[in-house]
Order: structure tokens, then sequence, then C-alpha cells
């Protein structure tokens, strides 16, 4: 099987073709504004270096930090409407209460408070009011906002009151997007509500470059299967990703810690991708990243995500290196995806971390006669603040005393030289596409979340049926039933309900099968 | 500190919320929402003084005001926001008494919090103590409860407007049978007053400086994580407390019996624990803690499961598969572990008859 995998990062758009296991050749671009030339430019570029006819590949996976780059940017994100039903109870805190400021003002603070939702058994709170929802729906209409996310309390439990307040609004907004909060999260009103009107706000422009990413894959002469990879490393169909882009925020970091372990054939290590703009540390635990436990934060807002305990910082091959009176800086500032035409050794006038280690002979890129005039102790005193940003991080990230090894892993690997914090640093080859790599090993899932009686049933018999459920979900998704694994069991009792009824979700994942 | 007390900070609010969230010993609720809605009112301009058990004169009523429910509820079908507070309004109508000042019933979890959002709503000070310097599941097991407050009459009050008032009430396990089911039928949360207390009186059987000590905490996290420095380390030195146990959580069990989530949680053994097992037993909050089928911490003394590498305090209801912990261990006040507070706090209170309390010593060791 021929899988093309490709990352659009923030500076760089990286693909990498694989046969099997095998990285048959991996080359790295630089992302363009428009997203699409980048990928366009990737896909030319990894078909030439692998030496590969279009008609081979059987399948694409992109992975991309695009959404999540959005909303940390607050730029092109869609003006949205946050609607609530739950009146008279959650009136205490409004939608976006715990917001960052500048965040909330991007999409506009829209937010509406309306009747409704359901009590922990599935009674009402309150009545869907048509009128009031009917009045609201004018509001939006009469502000210009065409994306809605509505949160009904406690609808992982019932769904209906926010597909019936979804109807009207669809019937008055006929052109308007609507996610439901129960589409994305779980219990915990005010981090799923967050989800939902982040995944709301993206919604134009996940529609836009999904569509752009597509004509990509077609433009290139491909016919195969074309994919995104999601939050835990499984891939997602392109019309789902359309609705869903908040399912690939964490889809970065998980990528380029699988790719890392896939490359070093080291399972246990901390990993530090380090690419244009940033650092992302994180551990790996039998080859997954390890799962952040406590409430996400993306671009300040809380999430209930699942996602990689990652810890980054501003430090990357086109950091900005100042030296002022207050003692030197690298970072966090950068030139990101202009380092090609800004940075010296390329002819611009931005000193970077780039420059500097040109400068010290570690590093052969650009014009060194560019950087030849940089003074001994300017380049001394900046390695040795990149490897102090470096040395904490990964000390950070460490779980245990044991000696872990460091996979470092990223285009932006050339700042590491020697150990970092006294552990062994491992460079596996194409350590500069890591990220697409993990794309390309990406699996398919399948997921039960349902509610079981356990007054007929023991709970064993219970899972039972949901991992077999779950099985045959990722078989019917495409993948090959004998690399299926259970990765993710929660069962959770809901209180006071009759028969002991419990919520089980069980996720399988498994290798896409290519026929 | 001052008899004059002090105004509580944003900042301090901040690590009341971290501090309280660690009392809860794996339950309690988060206090995450009545931050937010604390940190509202304050923004609106409203203060709150927490002031010393000394402060006031013997004869002040004293109000306890707090959350009633199940904490899965609190996090999504959270307050319309004046529950307690017309709770408490009901209480004074009922006895015809004022309120002079407020406390906590529970320092640990979510009502760490109910006691300064109705202070924010109704200028009342919050008194420096609670009534059980933890968490516990259920109404009669405060300082208060046990030696002698009288439960009526009491009230609770939803966010539709419902208000129930208890006006006669046998003994304190009738006020949680009542207040209980009126609560369930409510959505499972709701705002609870109880009858008032003489200022005297809490003087003596409050768990004194929590409010404080909760604060302390917090901020003894939030400095260890900005500098880098072993949280857990940091919390046992400012606790007082020991670490007893660290490993992987290999199974979390649970189940719904009467209403309250009972569990199971088994821990396969890192570090110098490597090789052996602990259990925990689950009730709301952590209960009992064996390591190789010993029991090593009792209830009512303190058990907290903390992520092995943030020092994140970890609720029972977030307990999964593959998380590293450190148990550590606390011992209680002494106003549980007396022979009245023992029958209603101690295991055999929670099912576990043939356990016998062994207190946490000084050291830190069961004794």
């Amino acid at each position: 099987m021929i899988r093309i995998g490709i990352d659009v990062g923030g500076t760089n758009t990286d693909a990498v073709a694989m046969d099997g296991s095998r990285v048959l050749a991996g080359v790295k671009r630089a992302t363009t504004e428009d997203v699409m030339s980048g990928v366009v430019a990737a896909l030319a570029g990894i078909l030439e270096a692998a030496r590969l006819a279009p008609e081979a590949v059987d399948v694409v996976m992109i992975g991309t930090t695009h959404f999540t780059n959005a909303v940390v940017q607050r730029r092109d994100l869609a003006r949205t409407a946050a609607v609530r039903l739950g009146l008279p109870a959650t009136a205490s805190l409004p939608p976006m209460v715990d917001w960052p400021e500048d965040l909330r003002d991007a999409i506009g603070n829209h937010a509406y408070l309306a009747h409704g939702g359901n009590e922990f058994d599935g009674r009402v709170i309150a009545p869907l009011d048509e009128a009031e929802l009917v009045g609201i729906a004018a509001d939006i209409r009469a502000k210009g906002i065409d994306t809605i996310a509505i949160t009904a309390v406690f609808s992982p439990v019932s769904a209906d009151c926010e597909q019936r307040a979804a109807a009207i609004f669809a019937r008055e907004l006929p052109d308007a997007h609507i996610t439901l909060s129960s589409e994305i999260g779980r219990i915990g009103l005010l981090e799923r509500e967050n989800a939902a009107i982040m995944n709301a706000c993206l919604r134009d422009l996940s529609a836009k470059v999904v569509d752009a990413f597509g004509r990509a894959v077609i433009g290139a002469g491909i016919r195969g299967r074309f994919f995104l990879t999601q939050n835990d490393g499984t891939l997602m169909e392109a019309e789902f990703a359309k609705r869903f882009p908040v399912l690939t925020f964490a889809s970065g970091p998980t990528n380029s810690m699988r790719g890392a372990a896939f490359l070093s054939g080291v399972a246990d290590a901390i990993v530090v991708d380090i690419g244009g703009t940033t650092t992302d540390v994180g551990s790996l635990h039998k080859g997954f990243p390890r799962q952040a436990t406590i409430a996400v934060e993306v671009g300040g807002v809380r999430t209930n995500f699942r996602m990689p305990d990652v810890f980054s910082i501003g430090l990357g091959g086109g950091s900005r290196v100042v030296d002022g009176p207050g003692g030197i800086t690298v970072g966090p500032t950068s030139v990101g995806y202009r380092i090609v035409n800004e940075a010296l050794i390329f002819g611009g006038t931005t000193l970077t971390a780039t420059d500097i280690e040109v400068a010290a002979g570690r590093t052969v890129l650009g014009d060194p006669s560019r950087v030849a005039h940089l003074d001994a102790g300017l380049l001394t005193r900046a390695q040795a603040k990149i490897n102090a940003m470096l040395e904490d991080c990964v000390e950070r990230s460490r779980l245990s005393p044991d000696p872990l090894p460091v996979i470092v892993v990223g285009g932006g690997s050339i700042l590491v030289d020697g150990p970092i914090a006294g552990l062994q640093v491992v460079l596996p080859e194409h350590y500069a596409v890591a990220n697409a790599v993990g794309a390309a090993i990406a699996q398919v899932s399948g997921e039960v979340d349902r509610v079981y009686a356990l007054a007929e049933m023991t709970r064993d018999a219970a899972l039972a049926d949901a991992k077999a459920k779950a099985t045959a979900s990722a078989i019917a998704a495409g993948a090959r039933p004998e690399t299926i694994e259970i990765v993710d069991v929660e069962d959770v009792p809901l209180a006071y309900l009759p028969g002991n009824a419990t919520r089980v979700r069980v996720k399988a994942v498994g290798e896409l099968h290519v026929a | 500190m001052s008899r004059e007390g002090y105004i509580l900070t944003e900042r301090d609010l901040r690590a009341l919320a971290i501090g309280a969230a660690l009392l809860g010993t794996g339950g309690g609720g988060n206090p995450y929402v009545g931050m937010l809605r604390t940190r509202t009112l304050m923004r609106a301009g409203a203060e709150v003084r927490i002031v010393p058990l000394d402060a006031l004169p013997d004869d002040v009523a004293v109000g306890v005001v707090g959350g009633i429910g199940a904490p899965v509820v609190g996090v999504e079908k959270f307050e319309e926001g004046a529950e307690c507070l017309r709770a408490l309004r009901a209480v004074e109508a009922a006895s015809r008494v004022t309120f002079g000042a407020l406390i906590s019933g529970e320092i640990g979890g979510a009502n760490s919090m109910e006691p300064v959002i109705t202070s924010a709503q109704s200028g009342l000070p919050v008194l420096d103590g609670d009534g059980m310097g933890r968490a516990f599941p259920e109404v009669q097991m405060s300082t208060f409860m046990i030696y002698g407050a009288r439960p009526a009459p009491s009230a609770v009050a939803d966010e539709k407007g419902n208000v129930v008032v208890y006006q006669q009430v046998l003994d304190m396990y009738w006020l949680e049978t009542l207040a209980r089911g009126t609560t369930v039928q409510m959505g499972a949360a709701a705002g609870f007053a109880i009858a008032p207390m003489r200022m005297d009186f809490v003087r003596r059987t409050a768990v004194p400086g929590t409010v404080t000590q909760a604060i302390a905490l917090g901020h003894t996290i939030l400095e260890a994580r900005a500098r880098r420095r072993d949280v857990i380390a940091e919390v046992c030195r400012a606790a007082n407390a020991r670490v007893f146990f660290t490993g992987k959580i290999v199974d979390v069990r649970r189940e719904l019996i009467g209403g309250f989530a009972r569990g199971k949680a088994v821990i396969a053994g890192a570090d110098a624990w490597a090789g052996a097992q602990a259990e925990i037993a689950i009730q709301n909050e952590n209960l009992v803690l064996w390591i190789d089928g010993e029991p090593a911490v009792i209830v009512p003394d303190l058990i907290m499961n903390l992520e092995r590498d943030t020092g994140e305090p970890i609720t029972t209801e977030m307990l999964r598969y593959g998380q590293r912990v450190a148990v550590i261990g606390l011992p209680a006040h002494d106003l549980l572990k007396t022979h009245a507070a023992l029958k209603v706090v101690g295991p055999a209170a929670f099912g576990y008859p043939d356990l016998v309390y062994r207190p946490l010593t000084a050291e830190g060791a069961a004794a």
C-alpha cells in the first residue's frame, strides 16, 4: 500500500511517501498564505522525490494545525452566535465567560440564553420556547451572523432539545451553519459549549480549507482516498472534517509524537518537536502520547477534549534573536514561513536562531558568508540561551528520574547539539518530516457510546458487547481486523436512573485496509 | 490574622479554588464554576470579607450555606445564581433570626465557594473555618451536626424558584434524607441553608482556619508550578502530609448504590513501591487506602490522589486507567476523631464495619 502523509504546519508543509512501513521519501515546502499552493507544491515534490506515479498512491492523509493556529492567532474566525438552552438554570455564568477578551471580541461576543435543556434524568428543565428562539434568530439575522453554536444542559444525555432548536434555527436562517454541542463533547457544560463555539467560528474556514486540500489531491492526479487526521491520531473523512474542524485541534502534536515513535523505534521517550516558530515537548508512553488529565486550554479557552499533554515554548528555527540591554532573547516572535526571505543567510535582515547555528558552523544552509560577521560572544550566548530553553522544557516533561531518551524531530532540529539535560538525544532518519509520517501511519477508529441497563446484564458483559460493536464499526470504517486494538474504555454510571443505567464509551483502532 | 480578617482578592480566590479541590479528597465537586461565579460578582463590585472565629460576639447567628446534589450535575446544570441566598432568607423567615455571618459546611470542593458567593450577594462576612476540614458526602457528616447543631429550620432552593423549608426535623439523619430526596426531585442540584447556630457554638465545633489553609495550599501549588518545583513535595511540606504510594491506575470500577458513586481504584506501584499494589475505596471521596491488602489510611483521615508530574488533584470521577498518581495522606482534625465523630464519619459509617480506625500520627504513619 502506498500512502502519502502531509502535515500542514504554520511554517512548513511536509510530505512523506510510504510503502507499507518503509519511508520512501520526505520533502518540506513552505506553507503559503492560501494553504493550498503549499500542499500542491508538497504533493508534486513528494511524487517526484519518491518517483511515484500519481495513480500508484492509494491514500492521502493530511494533518493540519491550521484550525488551531486560526484560534490561537485570532484570524479567519467567523462572527458566531452562542445559544445556550437551560434557563432558568445556568444564568449565573454566560457563554464565553472565561475566554480571553480578544478572542471573545474576535467572534463578536454574541451570547444568548434561552429556556430549555434537560435534567440529568431526561426531564425538561423548562419547555423549549419557540417564540423566544425565533426572536433570537431574528437578532442573529439582523446582525448578519451565519454560524451558530447550540448548547443545551445535559445534551449528552438527551440531544432532543438541541436538535429541535436546530430545526427552528435552520428554518429561520436557512444558510446558517449550526454546530450542536452534543455532537462534539461530553458532560461539563462550559467546556462542551466552548468547544461547540470554537467549532462554529471555524466552519467558514474549514469548508474553504478542506475543499482546497481535496482540490490539491485531485489536481496532483491522485485517485486514492483522502482523509484528515484527528486529535487521537485516527482518520476522518473530508465531509466530516468540514463539519468538525475542532476535532483536528491536537492532531499536530499527536502526529509528531506518533511519527517520532515510528521513525526511532523507541516507544518510551520524551519527544521534542522543533518547528519554525514553536517547540512542542511531550512524553511518549508505549508509542502513544501521554494524555493530559486536566482540562486542556486551546488559545486560552478551556475544553474537555482528550489531548496529548504537550508543553510549548516560542523557540524555533525562525525565532528572532535580539541582543538587548536586558540580555539575549530567542523568540517567542518568529519570522515563520518568511524565513526564506527574512533570515540573514537567505539575504534578509532579521537575525534568527537558524542564522546563529549556521554562523557557529553547526549546519550548512543558505549563504554562510552573510553571517560571518557575527560576534563570537553573541553566538555563544545565543546558543547557551537556546540550550537552557530546551533543557527547561525537557525537564518539565520528564515523568521520572529514569534516563529516558529524547527524540528530536521537526525542521528546527538543527538547534539541538548534544544531550539535553544530560539525556541521550535520538535524531531519527527523516526527523524533519516526523509529523507527516505520523499522519501517514494514522489509524482507523470505531466508537461506541451507548447506555446499558446493568440490571439486565453484568458490567463485563456490557463492556464485551461495546468492545465487539466498536471493533465491528472500526472494520466497517476500513480497519484490518487483525490489527484492531481497544484503546479507550470508559463506563460512567448515570445517577438515579432506574435499572442501574451506565453509559459506556469504547474506542477501537486498527490500521487502514486498502485493497 | 487580625480580628478584622481580610478582603478576599481575585488572586486568593484562584488559590482557594485550587486548595479546596485538594482538600476535597477526590470529591466535593469542582470549585471551578463557583470560582467563576464569585469572580463575576467581585468584578461587578462585590466584596467578600473572611474573619477569624474569634472576631464576632457569642450571640451572632451563623448560617451554613452550600450546594447539595451530585457533583456531575454541578458542572452541567450549574446555578441560576441565588439558590443559596433564597434558602438562607427562607431559614431567616422560618426561624425569625437574622444571620450575622456565614460559614462553609465543607471546605473540600465546590462548597468552599457557596458561602463566598452568598457573602458577595448579602454582604455577610465568611468565617475562617468549616465543618469538615475536607469533603464528605452527607449532611450529617459535619462537626456542627455531630456536636449538636439544630437540624431545623433548614431549606433547599432550586433554580426555578421552588423553596422547601423543613420546619421540624427529628435529627440530622432525617435532614439528610429529606433534603436529599427533595434535591433529587429538583434535578440533583440545589442550594441549601441550615438552621442558625450561635457564634460561641461555632467557635467550639468548627474546624478552624480552613479557608486560610486552602488559600495557602493553593498558593503553594501555584508557586511550585511557576518555579517548576516538585509540587507533591511542596504540598506535603505545606500540609504536613506524606506520600503513601505512587504508581499507575490499572483499574477503576464504579457503581451507583443509593445515589452514591461507590467504587474501587487499583494502583500498580512504581518507584519505591514497584511490585506492590494499592487499592482505594471510593464513595464520592477517597475513603480507605490499602497497600498490599493492609489498610494504610482510613477515613476520616484525608487521602488525596495527585497527578504524579503536575501535582493536580484528581477527583474520583476523573480517575482513569493509565494515570500516574501519587497518593498522599493527611491526618484529619481532632474534632473528627472523637468517639461521637467516628460514629458518623468513621469507616463503619461508610460500610466498612470490620475496619478499625487507626489515626495517622504526626509522623504520618498509621499507628
